[in-house]
């Protein structure tokens, strides 16, 4: 079994959580920290299996959660029904375009932070909202769609890098070779 | 089968999210701290890289600049040196009115420096990490403030670290008095989440008497926050619930966006 991918996706969401805990620019610059989360689901549900989906929505969501003042585990659900259904109609879906996956992580970085502060509010939470709210949630939505395909890129190019290359089968085989004229002896 | 697999897996992380979510107080908060500390060591690296481009400054600084800093530095050792002189007399003095009228006495601050090392990824909430934690005396609902004011109180702690939530956060109510004649008091609460700047000051009397430009200062109610401690200052207030009550737009002395060391107050 080749874990080089799975790898490859849990390691960029450690770092996309420490990256989004550490860079304050976004935050001062745009009044919002941008969640690379939802976009990376979007990567693993078109290229990855179901395992690294489900691996993926419940350590992204409990690293988010752990260095955060959410309650732990309340982001796994919002990631896992941000990727799942694309999972399942992912051969109808043209992954290797950029607009399309530049429209499923505007969608997925849409739903994910809306789903977790349903989820919060449900659970009896005062996050902090208000109208500024939703310039946040533009903010996420137009980060996390335009981070997408620069995921999709890097991951591509990653495994270029360091993954296994495929075998390709020579088309020269020795005892289909047509010798034409007179065989030298 | 390849489709019974897939709701496997949807229903193994459903049933993983409601275990955590449902799980008792104390037990989630731990396992966060177990989950949070796999960051520790990227913690560590990133602030010693945060740390190299000033060390390299400081190396190459001309000895020229570092003479005038010394000597800066010196002249501003001295006077900082007579104003102890003078505050010291004046606790003494204050001291000795306490005793004569019976009052308690003051205790000191402690003070222990803190390095910011993380901020809230969710936007919906506003904390940070600060790197000090049990094995330094850390404990919950110390308050934290800079040089400027207060900035908010320490709602978690592990062994090297500490979580805490600022002022404006929704978990952090501050019971303030505003510096006037009246010495009217209210509630900070929070106001937006956008502006980390501004803070809402609420139940203040119908009469209150506010101007812009009044001191907040933390009243000492509620036992979390020592009297004295300055907060802001009032930028606008008007009346609300039809004149029964009054609502204030408090601008914080300490600028939250921009935190990186912080004083974790000891009683």
């Amino acid at each position: 079994m080749n874990l080089f991918k799975p790898a490859l996706i849990l390691s960029f969401a450690f770092l996309a959580v420490f990256g989004e805990a550490t860079l304050s620019a976004p935050h001062s610059l745009l009044g919002a920290q941008v969640d690379l989360l939802p976009a990376l689901m979007v990567y693993a549900a078109l290229n990855a299996d179901i395992v690294t989906l489900s691996l993926l929505a419940v350590l992204g969501g409990m690293w988010f959660d752990s260095l955060s003042a959410n309650p732990l585990g309340v982001t796994i659900l919002p990631l896992m029904v941000a990727g799942f259904p694309i999972y399942l109609r992912r051969d109808l879906i043209l992954r290797d375009t950029p607009f399309a996956q530049f429209m499923l992580g505007a969608a997925a970085s849409a739903l994910v932070p809306a789903l977790t502060v349903l989820l919060l509010l449900n659970g009896g939470k005062e996050p902090l909202l208000g109208w500024g709210s939703l310039w946040q949630w533009l903010v996420m939505t137009a980060g996390g769609a335009a981070a997408t395909p620069i995921i999709f890129s890097l991951a591509e190019w990653f495994g270029h890098a360091l993954g296994y290359k495929l075998r390709t089968e020579a088309s020269f085989r020795e005892d289909r070779e047509i010798h034409r004229g007179k065989k030298a002896k | 089968m390849f489709k019974q697999k897939n709701y496997l897996a949807l229903g193994a992380v459903v049933f993983v999210a409601v275990v955590l979510l449902s799980l008792p107080t104390r037990a989630t908060s731990r396992l966060k701290l177990a989950v949070g500390s796999w960051f520790l060591p990227l913690f560590g690296v990133a602030n010693a890289g945060q740390q190299l481009p000033a060390d390299l400054a400081d190396s190459v600084l001309p000895r020229r600049e570092l003479l005038k800093q010394i000597d800066s530095l010196r002249r501003e050792n001295q006077q900082l040196k007579e104003q102890q002189i003078q505050t010291t007399a004046v606790a003494r003095e204050n001291d000795q009115l306490r005793n004569l009228l019976g009052w308690q006495k003051q205790a000191p601050w402690k003070l222990k420096l803190a390095n910011v090392v993380m901020r809230d990824p969710a936007n919906w909430w506003r904390t940070i990490q600060i790197d000090l934690g049990s094995r330094d005396g850390i404990q919950t609902n110390q308050p934290v403030l800079t040089d400027a004011g207060l900035v908010g109180r320490v709602s978690t702690v592990s062994y090297v670290s500490a979580q805490v939530v600022l002022i404006g956060d929704p978990d952090c109510r501050v019971s303030a008095l505003v510096e006037n004649s009246t010495h009217d008091m209210g509630i900070l609460s929070a106001s937006g989440p956008l502006d980390n700047s501004l803070v809402q000051m609420n139940y203040l009397s119908s009469s209150a008497n506010l101007k812009p430009g009044q001191n907040v200062l933390t009243s000492g109610f509620g036992g979390v926050f020592p009297k004295g401690i300055p907060i802001g200052k009032i930028v606008s207030a008007q009346t609300i619930e039809y004149g029964l009550a009054t609502e204030a737009s408090v601008k914080l002395d300490a600028n939250l966006g921009a935190l990186e060391q912080v004083w974790v107050l000891f009683k």
